[in-house]
């Protein structure tokens, strides 16, 4: 049916066009003879097709173009009449004898052109003749065309400052009026369309009555090109004139359409200064006209504006804008308590952009907008819904990135928000605050604000209610988690009471993040305050201090307690690894039995915890290699501690892994700045327990595989013992060294062991060593001269 | 000329936010032709970044590294040099050369580069150079006290390698460069 309705209008257009066209071609054919008779004959035959009710707006369109090119020329003709005598008083009678009304006013209007032009009467008075004659068509498309067709004959014509056709009798108040007249009643029109035809036809209608807005706007338009009009005029005439009959014709797609297209065509000024009446127009809109969106856009504008040059910012002040604004919104609200959430945040949105552009420095403007929003928002529970979540993210950001965070968290309303996201918004809101603080290198400095920061952030820190931790994409919680951890290192604060305040603040809430965020959190903590003892470290212990001041001690008590967390995930080996920088931060503070404890707490990990081989040997290199810096240690309880030391790398589970732990733990007897650690013959009996293990390496080997292996452990052994031989342990001798040279000589040449070229390039290597340090003379070469490679 | 980028113990998130400002607008794509990285990035993200400066990106594996499986060591040879990647934690005592240089030798390797103490150092001796590249964050140690945010660029040409350090002191990038030449190569037997 409807395609058929389609085929009907295109054959409808055709017939129209065609006939059109046939007239004009005899109106053309007058025209050349000079048969103004004639010419009036067949112009008004051709405009008798502009009569059609049957097309809709955008066929008619195409017809009415047609007609208005053909009418240019007429108007020519026009012209080169009354240039050649014929009088224009008279032609414009003339014309007004065509038989039908629709034509009889498009040739008037033509004429009425020319009229104008021809300065016999004043602009004022034709254009007002035109106006009111063009009421005859009280058909709404024919009336908008037939209108628009005047306004735009009429555009060059108007008696605006400056104009040719300016004059004691005509003003700029004359084209004025004539303008808001013809909108007037093409709005009357456009508005009487609605209420035509069958119900069931309202969504054609109304699709058609899209089409036809720009002919009604364009009236504004030209208002506002007009020069003659200042702001006076507008306040006083231009400005109520619209609203009212915007108002008064209470159609809802007319008032969305012309609210809006005041604000984007009149100067941002002008709104300014007219704000009271032009936000007074609001409540008395239509209650389903779409205001929230019409007022966002005024906003905008007004921010923009703001925003374009330092030097209209006192004006805003000036007109109170804030106030009104704030207020109008307000009302708004008040008048549509159905409007759904998504609208007043929407609202709010760009009031509070307004407020950031216009007033940067009044934080309690911005408190102001969030705190409406609270209201409106209390007693909803929590937001649901793409858009609307989407939304508020975007009005909370609005303020990070105008303030850093720190002015931001005084805005005693943004937490307050924050209450009624769900937690998935929470999140996103949280890392939004985390980049802009990384971004702008905010510091973070006070243990308050921190506390203020993380309640902000909780989302991250914590589940929250209702939270299933499981639904969460483990990259994206990684991603997360390192953020916060990242953001740890920023809260700093040079003096050390603060920063303990800030590390025990920092402590309290990650510690509510179960077992799942501790391994991300809890290292980024250790460190910061393991920086803090140093910085206490540097200072001298004040025998006069408060009882309650900061002292490295009871960082190491809370460090204790941190780590313990860790064990019970379980991360034993992360919790291992910070047992021990612990206990190397206490070695430096000479703080004996807290670096034992922290040794102890590492071992009881590595002996019950640590399982898996490859992280025993890591466990074992960072032991042996944290042990060797210890200089706190008394020699008992440094034996204990290398004793067990020594225990665990002989009980590793490949040989090659034991040897290697074996010999490491040579260099637990032997510390270069430590006189009274340098016990050469324990140092003697590692090397020897490594040989033995390399032995039975090759044991093993040999009977697994059916040869004794690569000779690599034997030439790291031979290095060892040429370390301990340079640093003058009176237990190694030239002998034991020749020994090994020949051992490994021989095992190299052996069929049983595998061939292993990187193993030969080693004890190359070495032997090249030892020449280099005969070649070096003096007590070095002396030493070295004995032995042969 | 080939630049060999060297760098590593970022320890970020856990000492660390991120590399400093300074360092990070000097580090471009598409000017270094190899990256080698000692380990404690320590996280994804670090290794995501460094592989935009330079696809050509080797790492060996820190203590505290969040991807176990990079290598304990790694070898590559560049020109006429190899160089041999570690960590460190692995060669007792941490940071001393000679212990360093056993190393060397164990990998057979004109240059050395290692970290873990977070101090930067270049340590010539008749087998080759040791390099630490230190930390490029500045990250806490507990072997070094104030550390310096530091990375090394090495211009390998021929036999020559120029090798420039890059610290942060004072929020001002100073450098300071280095020269190494090493003899022809010449094959060594076993015998």
């Amino acid at each position: 049916m409807i395609a058929d309705g389609v085929e009907d209008e295109e054959k409808w257009l055709a017939a129209g066009i065609a006939g059109l066209q046939q007239n004009a071609f005899y109106m053309h054919r007058a025209l050349d003879s000079n048969n103004l008779r004639d010419a009036l004959k067949y112009s008004a035959q051709m405009l008798s097709e502009l009569r059609t009710s049957r097309l809709s707006p955008h066929k008619y369109y195409e017809l009415y173009m047609r007609a208005f090119d053909e009418l240019r020329k007429l108007e020519v003709f026009f012209k080169e009449e009354t240039r050649r005598g014929c009088s224009i008083v008279d032609l414009y009678e003339l014309v007004q004898h065509a038989g039908n009304i629709l034509p009889r006013l498009y040739l008037l209007c033509t004429v009425g052109s020319v009229y104008i032009k021809s300065k016999e009467a004043p602009a004022k008075d034709v254009l007002k003749d035109l106006v009111e004659m063009c009421r005859g068509i009280q058909h709404p498309v024919r009336g908008l065309f037939l209108r628009s067709y005047l306004a735009q004959v009429s555009r060059d014509k108007l008696p605006d400052i400056g104009s040719e056709y300016e004059g004691d009798a005509d003003t700029v108040v004359d084209a004025v009026e004539f303008v808001l007249q013809n909108f007037t009643e093409m709005n009357k029109l456009w508005v009487r369309m609605q209420h035509q035809g069958a119900a069931r036809e309202k969504e054609k209608r109304e699709k058609e009555r899209s089409e036809l807005r720009d002919l009604v706007g364009k009236n504004l338009h030209v208002l506002s090109q007009i020069e003659g009009i200042d702001l006076d005029m507008y306040k006083d005439t231009v400005l109520p004139r619209v609203l009212e009959q915007v108002v008064n014709c209470k159609d809802e797609i007319a008032q969305y359409y012309l609210m809006d297209c005041i604000i984007q065509v009149f100067p941002d000024e002008y709104h300014l200064q007219t704000l009271d009446v032009l936000l007074g127009a609001f409540p008395q809109l239509q209650p389903t006209v779409d205001i929230k969106t019409v007022l966002s856009r005024l906003m905008e504008r007004l921010s923009n504006y703001a925003a374009s040059s330092a030097d209209v910012l006192p004006e805003f002040l000036q007109v109170e804008a804030f106030a009104k604004l704030n207020n109008a919104i307000g009302k708004v609200i008040e008048a549509q308590p159905d409007m759904p959430i998504l609208g007043v945040i929407i609202l709010y949105s760009s009031l509070l952009t307004f407020t950031l552009h216009v007033h940067p420095d009044r934080l309690d403007y911005a408190d102001q907008v969030l705190g409406a929003c609270v209201k409106k928002l209390s007693g909803k529970g929590k937001l649901e819904g793409n858009k609307t979540t989407k939304q508020i993210v975007a009005l909370l950001s609005a303020p990070l990135d105008k303030y850093d965070i720190v002015t931001a968290l005084k805005l005693s309303n943004y937490p307050r928000v924050l209450e009624y996201l769900d937690t998935e918004t929470n999140k996103v809101m949280a890392t939004v605050i985390i980049q802009s603080i990384m971004k702008n290198k905010t510091r973070i400095s006070t243990a308050d604000r921190v506390e203020a920061l993380f309640e902000l952030i909780k989302g991250l820190i914590k589940d929250l209610d209702g939270a299933v931790l499981d639904e969460v994409d483990e990259d994206d919680f990684k991603e997360e988690q390192n953020s916060v951890a990242r953001l740890i290192q920023l809260l700093h604060n040079d003096d050390p009471e603060e920063m303990f305040k800030i590390i025990c603040t920092v402590r309290k809430h990650i510690l509510g993040g179960g077992p799942k965020r501790l391994p991300f959190t809890v290292p980024s903590l250790v460190f910061s305050s393991l920086k803090l003892v140093r910085q206490l470290q540097g200072q001298e212990e004040n025998p006069f201090g408060e009882e309650e001041s900061t002292t490295p001690k009871k960082i190491f008590q809370l460090l204790n307690q941190t780590v313990e967390t860790l064990s019970n995930i379980p991360a034993p080996e992360l919790a291992l690894q910070l047992y021990l920088q612990c206990a190397e931060a206490a070695n430096d503070c000479d703080l004996e039995p807290v670096a034992y404890e922290f040794f102890t707490q590492a071992y009881i990990l590595y002996e019950e915890e640590i399982s898996d081989s490859r992280a025993q040997v890591t466990a074992i290199h960072l032991i042996i290699g944290t042990l060797q810096r210890m200089h706190v240690f008394g020699v008992e309880n440094r034996d204990t501690l290398t004793h067990k030391a020594t225990g665990y790398s002989a009980k590793l589970l490949k040989k090659p892994d034991q040897c290697r732990a074996v010999y490491a733990c040579s260099h637990l007897f032997w510390v270069d700045d430590q006189d009274n650690v340098k016990d050469g013959e324990r140092v003697l009996l590692c090397l020897k327990r490594a040989l033995r293990i390399a032995n039975a390496a090759q044991q093993t080997s040999n009977a697994a595989r059916g040869n004794t292996g690569s000779v690599t452990l034997f030439v790291e052994i031979l290095n060892k013992y040429l370390y301990f031989f340079e640093k003058g342990n009176p237990h190694i001798n030239v002998a034991a060294i020749q020994s090994l040279v020949e051992l490994v000589t021989t095992e190299m040449h052996s069929e049983t062991s595998a061939l292993d070229p990187a193993a030969n390039a080693f004890f190359a290597s070495t032997l090249r060593y030892i020449e280099f340090q005969k070649q070096k003379g003096g007590a070095v070469g002396e030493k070295y001269e004995p032995i042969k490679a | 000329m080939v630049l060999v980028l060297a760098l590593g113990d970022l320890h970020i998130p856990h000492r660390a936010a991120d590399l400093p400002p300074k360092f990070k607008s000097m580090l471009v794509p598409g000017k270094i032709q190899h990256i080698i990285c000692t380990g404690n990035l320590c996280i994804k993200e670090v290794q995501d970044y460094l592989k935009t400066l330079c696809p050509d990106l080797h790492i060996t594996r820190g203590e505290y590294d969040e991807e176990t499986r990079y290598p304990e060591t790694k070898m590559l040879t560049i020109g006429q040099f190899k160089l041999g990647l570690c960590h460190g934690h692995q060669v007792i005592p941490w940071g001393d050369l000679d212990s360093l240089a056993m190393l060397q030798r164990q990998l057979d390797v004109d240059i050395l580069v290692t970290g873990h103490t977070h101090q930067f150092t270049a340590y010539k001796h008749e087998g080759g150079v040791v390099i630490n590249p230190g930390s490029a964050t500045g990250a806490y140690s507990s072997i070094t006290y104030d550390v310096n945010p530091s990375f090394v660029l090495m211009d390998i040409d021929g036999l020559r390698v120029v090798v420039y350090v890059y610290e942060l002191i004072d929020g001002e990038v100073k450098v300071d460069k280095i020269d190494f030449k090493k003899t022809a190569t010449t094959t060594h037997s076993a015998h």
